[in-house]
């Protein structure tokens, strides 16, 4: 059996829309240096280094060379992981790994991603294919648009139960002093706003952002010396799916993050979702996306995602918060989103989440998701498994 | 961290790319469009497995890691079984231009197939979309062997 790991440290930027005041590099820094300030490590400590973030977007394909300087990756063993939306996630998921091996007994993961740099909906292009997909798609929100079509053609959801995710996350965003956007909304709000592509309007949307984000994993025996509280891994599981949106049901039942759960829970122990976690951050790309995966997550059945976000019971406050940092819908530097879902959730454990603290958490679950639609699972836990 | 003390705007560098790439499509996607350009036929592949025929064509069924064994033609027609209207013009780069908007956009299984291609549509009143629709690949009169020698799908 593979050793126990811990996450000791935390540390982010604050997203914003444009940050033209550093280059990639520095932007990288501020992450780095927050992280291990956090941790209260220096980089000497640090075994390796894993970096990741959506390549496309600044048309950087050398940043694990390139950044060598600002990750304190000199002289280390280094990788760099790209997995397009999931980058952040599978950058986490390959730091616990790494130190659950043995070989390493410390690990910096960073996920980064400096949006305005290039031009968002156009970088995505190059997740389609060129012969069959590229001179049709429509970025991420008409690709949303056609899931959440057939996705309330199925069940009877309503704009009106996304809308509601949209109000809950931004909410939750303005007790996260890292959160992008931090809006006070209302659903009225959410459904005059600007349709983008019919059921999707502007603010059931995520923005871009640049940021980082850095964790660091530690080894069983380090890391009860580093946190007072660390975020034990219980589970990562990832799934990847066929390649068109075309293959796949999509929201509705979805494939990856389904079977992703149902594996991480197996090897967590966990039987009954809703009751035994105590947090979740869902990487939530659009409002109908967070109902859809609250039932593939299993805290709901079936369709039945609407009437759990109408309970309040994924509100900070009842019985399963679901993104009290304020979620993707607040905060996405794509490189980074998965990260920060996983830092999150970590943060929550530790009791370091401050205005957005979730009482008493003994167990958090995070999620990454990617175009077309293959996902990743972690479970965080305050005790050692 | 190193602060900038001086009050001019930071630099910024504008860089345009324009890289020349040269895609095979392969031995699978070069029957399917030849059969689209040269007889306005659309095939998918079956696999002998689980009976899925798909288009796009692949030469493996990924779920059951078969060889698929043989073509199907699909279509012309098929069902909407997904729809939206687009209204946000975002920078085609395909065309180096804003893709003109309201377009409509939806999901199309064609008869005879089991996935789905995306593709546009020829309407733009979202009150006379829904799933379900028979819908019918329009072809252009002159095609050259890419997915837009089918221009839109109409509404029957």
């Amino acid at each position: 059996m593979a050793r126990k790991v811990a996450i000791v440290g935390t540390g982010q930027t604050d997203h914003k829309a444009r940050r033209r005041d550093v280059n990639i590099g520095e932007l990288i820094h501020e992450a780095v240096g927050r992280c291990l300030e956090d941790a209260r490590m220096t980089i000497d400590q640090i075994d390796a280094v894993l970096i990741g973030n959506m390549e496309h977007f600044e048309g950087n394909f050398y940043v694990d060379m390139q950044m060598v300087d600002y990750t304190g990756a000199c002289m280390k063993h280094a990788l760099k992981i790209t997995t397009g939306g999931t980058s952040g996630s599978s950058v986490a998921q390959a730091g616990f790994y790494h130190v659950a091996s043995g070989h390493f007994d410390t690990v910096l993961a960073i996920g980064w991603e400096k949006q305005s740099d290039g031009d968002t909906t156009a970088g995505l292009i190059f997740q389609a294919d060129p012969w069959y997909e590229r001179p049709t798609m429509s970025g991420a929100i008409g690709t949303f648009a056609l899931a959440a079509c057939m996705y309330m053609e199925k069940y009877g959801i309503t704009e009106e139960q996304a809308a509601r995710v949209a109000v809950k996350n931004r909410t939750h965003a303005c007790r996260n002093p890292h959160a992008h956007l931090k809006l006070s909304l209302t659903i009225e709000d959410v459904l005059n706003s600007r349709v983008l592509a019919h059921p999707i309007k502007l603010l059931d949307m995520c923005p871009a952002s640049d940021g980082a984000c850095a964790l660091i994993f530690a080894g069983e025996d380090l890391a009860p010396k580093l946190a007072p509280q660390p975020a034990w891994v219980k589970a990562a599981v990832s799934r990847h799916d066929q390649p068109f949106n075309g293959d796949l049901p999509m929201l509705d039942q979805m494939r990856t993050l389904t079977a992703a759960a149902k594996e991480a829970y197996r090897i967590a122990g966990i039987i009954d979702p809703f009751r035994e976690i105590d947090v979740a951050e869902i990487y939530e790309p659009c409002s109908f996306a967070e109902l859809a995966w609250t039932e593939a997550l299993g805290f709901c059945g079936w369709g039945e995602g609407g009437r759990l976000v109408e309970s309040g019971a994924t509100s900070l406050g009842g019985r399963l918060p679901v993104n009290p940092s304020g979620g993707v819908l607040s905060t996405n530097p794509i490189g980074a989103t998965a990260m920060i879902r996983v830092a999150e959730a970590a943060i929550q454990i530790m009791g370091k989440a401050g205005e957005r603290q979730v009482p008493d958490v003994r167990t958090a679950v995070s999620t990454g998701f990617g175009g077309s639609w293959w996902s990743d699972v972690m479970i965080l836990s305050r005790s050692k498994p | 961290m190193i602060r900038n003390p001086d009050p001019e705007p930071l630099l910024d560098i504008t860089v345009q790319k324009s890289y020349p790439y040269r895609y095979s499509t392969g031995q699978l996607g070069t029957f399917f469009f030849r059969e689209l350009r040269d007889h306005g036929k659309i095939y998918g592949r079956h696999c002998p497995g689980c009976g899925a025929v798909y288009v796009p064509p692949r030469p493996v069924c990924g779920p059951c890691w078969k060889a698929t064994d043989r073509w199907v033609e699909v279509g012309p027609e098929g069902v909407l079984e997904a729809f939206t209207v687009v209204h946000f013009s975002f920078l085609d780069p395909m065309t180096g231009k804003p893709r003109p908007v309201p377009y409509g956009y939806g999901f199309i299984r064609l008869d005879g197939a089991t996935s789905r291609i995306q593709h546009f549509l020829n309407e733009t009143d979202q009150t006379r979309l829904r799933i379900g629709l028979r819908v019918r690949a329009k072809l252009k009169e002159e095609r050259v062997g890419k997915l837009t020698d089918i221009e839109y799908f109409e509404i029957l």
